[in-house]
């Protein structure tokens, strides 16, 4: 900083991260960010962590704001930084996690002359962001810093991109400080809640003889109060509930009216009683197709409420009774207290002819497998994962596809922001990166990430990361040699036709382990399954765990593609129709 | 739209005007015009202009079709976008006008010139451009009375055709001044 009190664009930039509470920053340096990797040579408040490749800093940066509920921040550089951050900005837009991701930009006046390293970054990025900018004037740098947090982090939060030409970033100017309110009207303000409708919705639920609670993440973004209330709520109603892939932890999985998770690969109870119930209350989540299943035949006598900070989820693919805008936490505590206003024993209704029916479908144990004397079942690899560290501070990250599942059926969570998965864009190699973010949120927490041996050698780069900061991650790999749900989809609906789905030329990730200087452990027999889990767990460092598992054990229960709920099937014994040719093209 | 089948409401497309007020700033135009790509809806006519050189606001004229569970989701998600701050449904709200601007060119001869000039009074034409083969006439008004104008004009000669596309107002003495001023000056 100089006499006058002015400092750099970059180094007002990074003043202005420390004053929106940044404490650690995801990036990758690059010729267009050297000003700014300057000023943070410079700064000692902000930790930066050097990711190995850019994806991979915005899914830490994810990592570390489902984990913590603040704002993940990234820097990367110009062109193949910006291009190569683009699936991580995508992941974060579908499931609303907010970033702030700053990316270098050649100097303003070489702009639009296909300089070196050059790339529409704003054009790029547009779709995969729920706002960006291109700061050409530096005086607008620190305002622009504060507005992007502002819009990352509110109403329903989301990625941020903000373009800093390399010349912009030299230019001298006054720091702005963060106004304590902004005035524009930044989205939509939240209209007022209708307490009407909230009456209305009170009735419904009240006079409910089959009612369903269905909730996602939603209710983790609105923070551990609103799980709290949607505890309350589903003690007071004595209603059942279900949890999205997003939500898993909202409501405890010990809570006895906790009918484990809905959707392709939910329980039979969940769905089956999202099928049969009268009344369905949605609370932040928004009818996805891996939930939904057929849509002209999803909860078909039922009335349906649906809780949502995003107007434009609600009606957008199911049309609901009454849609209520607001934070999940308002609308939720609104809801009890009106239920409160008119409870009485008496006037909610009786619910046990229906739990005796959700009981008959527990009863059929949709999570029931049989495990062998040797071969290791994936799913028994995570029931023991899950039995080994209950009584931790667990959090488990995910890559995509049949182990992302095992762990969701598997894995129980107590309370919300313990688990992170890509669910909405489905991203291979989300789940190591992730898991740094994690660990570094959490440096005294045993942060295990689940894998498969196919998404794992996607971002597997990160090791270098996870080895640098000396980061005790798990990597659990479920190693099936074959991209699970690839080969389950091509066996169901492509006549076994596998065809490039095996993952052939793996890495022996022992050796692999060593090569990086950390542990690797191998096993394939279940008898030493458990001490094998056991070495993990208590190895102080990082550990890669190479589960050889089943090789072609298929992910069950299973709504069929194009399929409703009632149409689900149980295992692979089950007399499976062939897929409607609608169904067949359906991802 | 989500890929499974949807629970399939008969309803018939209809067209609507959307009047939207935005910032004017770069990518704004590029988000709007994305979301309706990137989400396969259409548009059949836009219109765009700085209406607030203060606030540095313009409006957008938009012309869609789509049932009316489309409309309200395309009007949910334009709201989504940062810097729109208002959406409103012109054909749902009452009454309003809808007029454009059209320059059309005619090459014609003859006796085909004297007719030419005969319709262009009676629409109300401008003259703006005579060569002895050629005209450039000037056409405000609602989008079906050009398209008749267009119509007769083409059986004369030769044409060429610039339309600015729908500009939409409501009509009646209600204004969004109150609302714009929330709106913090830059």
């Amino acid at each position: 900083m100089s006499k006058d009190n002015k400092m750099t664009g970059a180094e007002a930039v990074i003043t202005a991260l420390v004053e929106n509470g940044v404490e650690v920053i995801f990036g990758y340096p690059g010729g267009a960010v050297l000003p700014l990797y300057d000023a943070l040579f410079k700064n000692k408040k902000i930790k930066h962590v050097l990711v190995r490749h850019e994806q991979a800093a915005v899914h830490a940066a994810e990592g570390y704001a489902r984990s913590t509920g603040k704002v993940g921040c990234v820097l990367v550089t110009s062109g193949p930084g910006a291009t190569n951050a683009i699936t991580g900005l995508t992941d974060a837009l579908m499931d609303s996690v907010p970033i702030v991701c700053l990316s270098g930009q050649v100097p303003t006046h070489l702009i639009g002359t296909d300089a070196f390293q050059e790339a529409d970054t704003t054009g790029i990025s547009r779709p995969c962001t729920k706002h960006n900018y291109l700061v050409k004037n530096a005086d607008l740098l620190c305002a622009t810093v504060h507005e992007a947090f502002e819009i990352a982090s509110s109403g329903r939060p989301g990625p941020v991109l903000i373009d800093l030409p390399k010349d912009i970033q030299l230019t001298n100017i006054q720091y702005i400080k963060k106004r304590t309110k902004i005035n524009k009207i930044l989205t939509t303000v939240l209209p007022q809640i209708d307490v009407e409708i909230i009456s209305q919705a009170a009735d419904l639920l009240i006079n409910s003889k089959k009612p369903i609670i269905y909730a996602g993440g939603g209710v983790v973004n609105a923070g551990i109060e609103a799980s709290n209330l949607l505890t309350e709520l589903v003690n007071l109603l004595d209603a059942p509930v279900t949890l999205t892939l997003m939500g898993l932890g909202v409501v405890s999985n010990k809570n006895k009216n906790f009918l484990g998770m809905l959707g392709m690969h939910g329980t039979y109870e969940a769905n089956l009683a999202m099928h049969n119930c009268d009344v369905m209350l949605n609370v932040g989540a928004r009818f996805d197709d891996r939930v939904t299943g057929r849509l002209n035949a999803f909860a078909p006598k039922s009335k349906k409420i649906h809780i949502d900070i995003d107007k434009s989820s609600i009606n957008k693919v199911v049309h609901v009774d009454f849609g209520i805008v607001g934070d999940c936490k308002e609308v939720l505590s609104l809801l009890i207290k009106e239920i409160k206003k008119s409870y009485n024993i008496k006037s909610i209704q009786s619910k046990s002819s229906w739990w005796n029916q959700i009981n008959n479908w527990r009863a059929k144990n949709s999570l029931g497998f049989i495990q062998g004397a040797t071969i290791i079942k994936p799913q028994q690899a995570i029931k023991s994962l899950y039995e080994k560290t209950i009584d931790k501070d667990t959090y488990v990250t995910t890559e995509v596809g049949q182990h992302q599942m095992w762990a969701a059926q598997y894995f129980g969570f107590s309370a919300p922001k313990h688990w992170m998965t890509s669910g909405g864009l489905g991203t291979m190699g989300y789940g190591l990166p992730s898991s740094v973010g994690v660990q570094i949120a959490h440096p005294k927490s045993l942060v295990i990430d689940i894998s498969g041996e196919a998404s794992f050698l996607m971002n597997m780069q990160e090791l270098s990361t996870i080895v640098q900061y000396n980061l005790p991650i798990k990597i659990f790999i479920l190693n099936n040699q074959w991209m699970g749900m690839v080969r389950q989809w091509q066996e169901l609906n492509h006549g076994s036709r596998y065809s490039q789905s095996y993952t052939s030329s793996l890495p022996d990730f022992i050796m692999l382990a060593k090569s990086f200087g950390i542990k690797g452990l191998r096993v394939d027999d279940v008898s030493n399954l458990d001490a094998t889990i056991d070495e993990m767990i208590n190895t102080s460092g990082p550990v890669i765990a190479d589960i050889r598992v089943e090789k072609e054990e298929n992910c069950f229960p299973m709504i069929p593609s194009g399929a409703a709920h009632n149409e689900m099937i149980l295992s692979s014994d089950d007399k499976v129709a062939d897929t409607s040719e609608s169904g067949l093209a359906l991802v | 739209m989500s890929v499974y089948q949807n629970n399939e409401i008969n309803e018939e497309e209809t067209s609507r005007t959307l009047s939207l007020v935005v910032d004017n700033q770069p990518g704004t135009l590029a988000r709007v015009i994305g979301l309706f790509s990137g989400r396969g809806y259409n548009i059949e006519s836009l219109t765009v202009t700085e209406i607030d050189n203060r606030r540095h606001l313009s409006r957008i004229s938009l012309v869609t079709r789509g049932t009316s569970m489309t409309i309200e989701q395309i009007k949910s998600q334009l709201l989504r976008i940062v810097p729109v701050h208002l959406v409103r449904d012109l054909t749902l709200e009452g009454p309003f006008i809808k007029s454009e601007l059209a320059l059309i060119k005619l090459v014609a001869d003859g006796a085909n010139r004297v007719e030419a000039l005969r319709i262009a009074e009676t629409f109300r034409a401008r003259t703006l451009d005579v060569t002895l083969g050629s005209f450039v006439f000037e056409l405000t008004g609602r989008p079906n009375k050009i398209d008749a104008f267009i119509g007769l004009m083409k059986s004369l000669g030769d044409i060429e055709i610039s339309r600015t596309g729908v500009s939409a107002i409501s009509r009646g003495d209600k204004t969004e001044t109150k609302v714009l001023e929330q709106i913090k000056l830059t």
